[in-house]
């Protein structure tokens, strides 16, 4: 009688170390994979200003943002098109070959994703203009409050 | 006067929720009948003020009353009548208006069709319930009260964000909110449970039927939300893993896990801590998504209003709620009674391993989705953690639980050997592989790694079909025979093919249309051909157009397979009164290989239109895959045990479970 009490008391604890080295085993590997992606995939978001400050060097990818300079939209061969995006201090060439997003408009607050090139033009992939039309992406707007070029009530909502 | 009445009603259900909250509670605490009694009919009585309340704000926006704020906000009187409707929760106030009224409609469900509760059990979850019914009465009246006037009124409203004049997002957000605070009435169960200090397979039978349903919902809300994403951005993705995206994402990922670990409680009285960890942590990351896309941490088209005020209210409820809730667990879980033994190799092995697997990869969303927000708060700078991160980590989480999928249900409790379910698996996996290698074969298109996760997608598939082959002994006895098994089956099982079945066929549909897609960006002149996807495009040209509040221009595309006119596509550039916003319609064709999709872009100099055509192939399959993972829960809740619970037979008017 208290030999089978002792085996499953032993195999109860046996078969929960099991569970729990398992499931330990699967943390462990998850929590890598999350460290690994977390430096490996994150994109950086900087505004012109910052590219000089940070010394970002062509090739790494990051986030642009800033206003979209008014009056600097040209459009070029096929679906290429270039604009300057600014945060009142600095102002960078952005190259885009694709269709702009519906609220992509000169003045306005813009996020792009891409890479510098050689002769330090950004070359974007992606261009982010959100759903509202009073909407500033937040990163901009933040930014653009702390170099105090921020035109209360420019970006606030209805 | 109706908006007063309505601002009235939700005075007096924020009354009686408090009655519904303590009065029971400390019923059941001196074990007093008569005021356990009493959670039932306040349950109603809120419900029915909250309607009143609910009826009298859409009242307001269908007749265009510009004397409420909220109403001229987001309303305007050329609007068609649908989005006049649409627009009561298409706003922060009137949105949370509708979450407390399907709250109180849970709690409702709960005191009409919980018949069979031991009035105790009953009495708790209704008080925990009529609590969450408080917090969110009070968030309302204090910070987001819909019924404020104007004065002087104004004579015309500034609209509906025309983004959200689109039939898939006008059902939404009610599909969504069903599912996040369905997951409330879990979460009472649990709380009650914890105070009780008793959690038994009964307990685990009346608890499954409530997150079936959230769960659900949450499928439904979320693969709307999805569809419209699809259609109405006119980006051409379905999913942008998106911080709002997420927020949704994660309570469905951990109310899967709830389903499946409620099942080894119910059956095996086994991992019924874990249980109600689970349900507490299901509702509390409803509670999270709510608190992210509303305090206005995140931006997207979901913070209406940046108002730190309600972020600290809602942080508030959500520290009470969740640090309550999980004190309370700490407290009492000790008390509850271990279950059953299970060698790792058995159902209830895969079950485990099943919830493991579905809350790792919910935290690597968790995780991906907060850091942004963590890293600015410490130090400042700005990342962005975009789809890169959430394929590796989920993608990679997620991979052996999907391969996995097929076994479960083929092990047997308790004990399980490995060579029955080799046996009878055989055949699903020779019909991957060779599925696999003949795509291997006959495309050269794409990655060599979407073969695989087609391949993926159909094992699950044709694992369904075999367990539920196994399960009407199909070929091995007369067809009659199977026929009638098939009938006899509980509806349970039935549900778990489906939707098991209904993941396998989203995920082909994510990995053929993530991989095989084509897309062209061109200019294109009226007469221009395209080839795309088999189909020949001709951009005909396009008309200037006006709607009941847009005018636009419509661009039109014959399509052409062969020699034959399959369809002529429209997609309209709007601009919408007021405001000016533009918004696309995309033009698409759908058929089973896959979806024509076409859109307008800006006039070029030259008079060429910026055009975008895509076909993204056996992209139905995960709106399809949806719907049969939602069918598999209908199917679910429609077992008999979960109306014949107790050994009292339920009434009649009982034996319908909540909708």
């Amino acid at each position: 009688m208290a030999m089978t009490t002792m085996t499953s008391r032993s195999s109860r604890k046996q078969k929960r170390a099991v569970v729990i080295l398992a499931g330990l085993a699967i943390l462990g590997i998850a929590a890598g994979l999350v460290l690994y992606a977390l430096r490996d995939t994150i994109v950086f978001f900087y505004t012109p200003s910052e590219i000089a400050e940070k010394n970002v060097v062509p090739g790494q990818r990051f986030r642009l943002g800033g206003l979209v300079e008014a009056g600097s939209v040209v459009k070029g061969e096929g679906m290429t098109v270039r604009f300057a995006v600014t945060d009142m201090i600095k102002t960078i060439t952005v190259e885009y070959k694709g269709q702009l997003p519906d609220l992509f408009r000169e003045g306005q607050g813009v996020v792009t994703e891409g890479k510098l090139d050689a002769s330090g033009n950004f070359v974007a992939d992606t261009v982010l203009a959100k759903h509202d039309e009073t909407y500033m992406p937040k990163d901009v707007a933040d930014r653009l409050k702390e170099k105090g070029v921020w035109k209360e009530g420019k970006g606030a909502g209805s | 006067m109706i908006a007063e009445t309505g601002h009235f009603a939700l005075i007096l259900a924020l009354v009686t929720a408090l009655a519904q909250c303590f009065v029971p509670l400390y019923g059941a605490h001196r074990g007093d009948r008569a005021l356990m009694s009493v959670a039932g009919p306040a349950a109603l009585a809120q419900f029915s003020l909250i309607v009143i309340a609910f009826f009298s704000l859409m009242h307001a926006y269908v007749t265009s009353d510009f004397s409420l704020a909220n109403v001229w906000q987001n309303s305007h009187s050329a609007k068609p009548l649908l989005y006049k409707i649409s627009g009561v929760w298409g706003n922060h106030e009137g949105s949370m208006v509708l979450w407390v009224l399907i709250l109180a409609l849970f709690g409702a469900g709960v005191a009409l069709f919980g018949g069979n509760l031991p009035l105790e059990l009953k009495s708790r979850v209704l008080a925990v319930q009529g609590s969450i019914g408080v917090a969110f009465l009070l968030f309302i009246l204090f910070t987001s009260n819909p019924f404020l006037r104007l004065d002087p009124v104004p004579i015309e409203g500034n609209g509906l964000n025309p983004l959200l004049q689109d039939p898939a997002l006008a059902f939404h957000p009610p599909f969504l909110y069903a599912g996040y605070v369905g997951l409330s009435v879990s979460f009472s169960f649990a709380i009650a449970a914890l105070i009780d200090g008793k959690v038994d397979a009964a307990w685990a039978r009346w608890v499954r039927p409530w997150t079936l349903a959230a769960w659900m919902f949450l499928t439904i809300g979320i693969a709307m939300g999805s569809w419209w994403a699809y259609y109405e951005l006119g980006w051409g993705g379905f999913w942008f893993w998106d911080p709002v995206e997420n927020a949704s994402f994660m309570p469905w990922l951990v109310a899967a896990a709830l389903l499946h670990s409620a099942v080894v409680v119910e059956k095996r009285n086994a991992l019924k801590i874990w249980t109600i960890l689970l349900a507490i942590l299901a509702f509390s990351l409803s509670l999270v998504g709510a608190f992210l896309v509303r305090s206005g941490v995140l931006t997207s088209v979901h913070a209406f209003a940046v108002d730190p005020a309600r972020g600290v209210f809602i942080l508030l409820i959500l520290c009470v709620f969740i640090g309550g809730a999980l004190a309370l667990f700490a407290w009492r879980a000790p008390v509850l009674k271990a279950g059953g033994l299970f060698t790792p190799m058995s159902r209830e092995g895969g079950l485990v391993m099943n919830n493991l697997l579905l809350c790792t990869a919910c935290a690597s969303v968790f995780i991906g989705t907060l850091y942004p927000l963590a890293l600015e708060t410490l130090t400042g700078e700005k990342i962005s953690v975009g789809p890169p991160y959430f394929n590796l980590t989920f993608g990679l989480i997620m991979l052996p639980l999907l391969l996995l999928v097929p076994v479960g249900p083929l092990l047997t409790w308790k004990r399980a050997q490995a060579w029955p379910v080799i046996q009878r698996l055989w055949a699903a996996a020779l019909g991957t592989l060779a599925v696999v290698i003949l795509l291997l074969v006959v495309l050269h298109r794409g990655p060599w790694l979407t073969p695989f996760g087609v391949g993926l997608g159909l094992w699950l598939v044709l694992g369904a079909l075999v367990e539920l082959s196994e399960r009407i002994a199909l070929f091995r006895t007369p067809w009659a025979m199977s026929w009638s098994r098939l009938k006899g089956l509980p509806r349970s099982a039935l549900g778990m093919t489906l939707a098991h079945a209904g993941v396998g066929l989203a995920i082909i549909g994510i990995f053929a249309v993530t991989t095989w897609r084509e897309e062209h960006i061109v200019a294109m002149k009226p007469g221009d051909k395209l080839t795309v996807g088999g189909y020949e495009v001709t951009y005909i040209g396009e008309a200037p157009m006006t709607g009941p509040n847009y005018t636009g221009d419509a661009g039109r595309f014959r399509v052409m397979s062969g020699n034959r006119e399959v369809a002529v596509l429209a997609s309209e550039k709007r601009r919408f009164r007021p405001g000016n916003q533009e918004t696309t319609e995309v033009g698409l064709l759908q058929a089973w290989s896959g979806d024509l999709y076409a859109v307008m872009g800006d006039r070029m100099n030259d008079g060429a239109r910026a055009i975008r055509i895509y076909f993204n192939p056996l992209i139905s399959l995960i709106w399809i895959g949806t719907f049969v993972m939602f069918l598999g829960g209908f199917v679910s809740l429609t077992d008999r045990r979960f109306r014949v619970g107790a050994p009292k037979t339920a009434r009649k008017l009982h034996a319908v479970p909540a909708e």
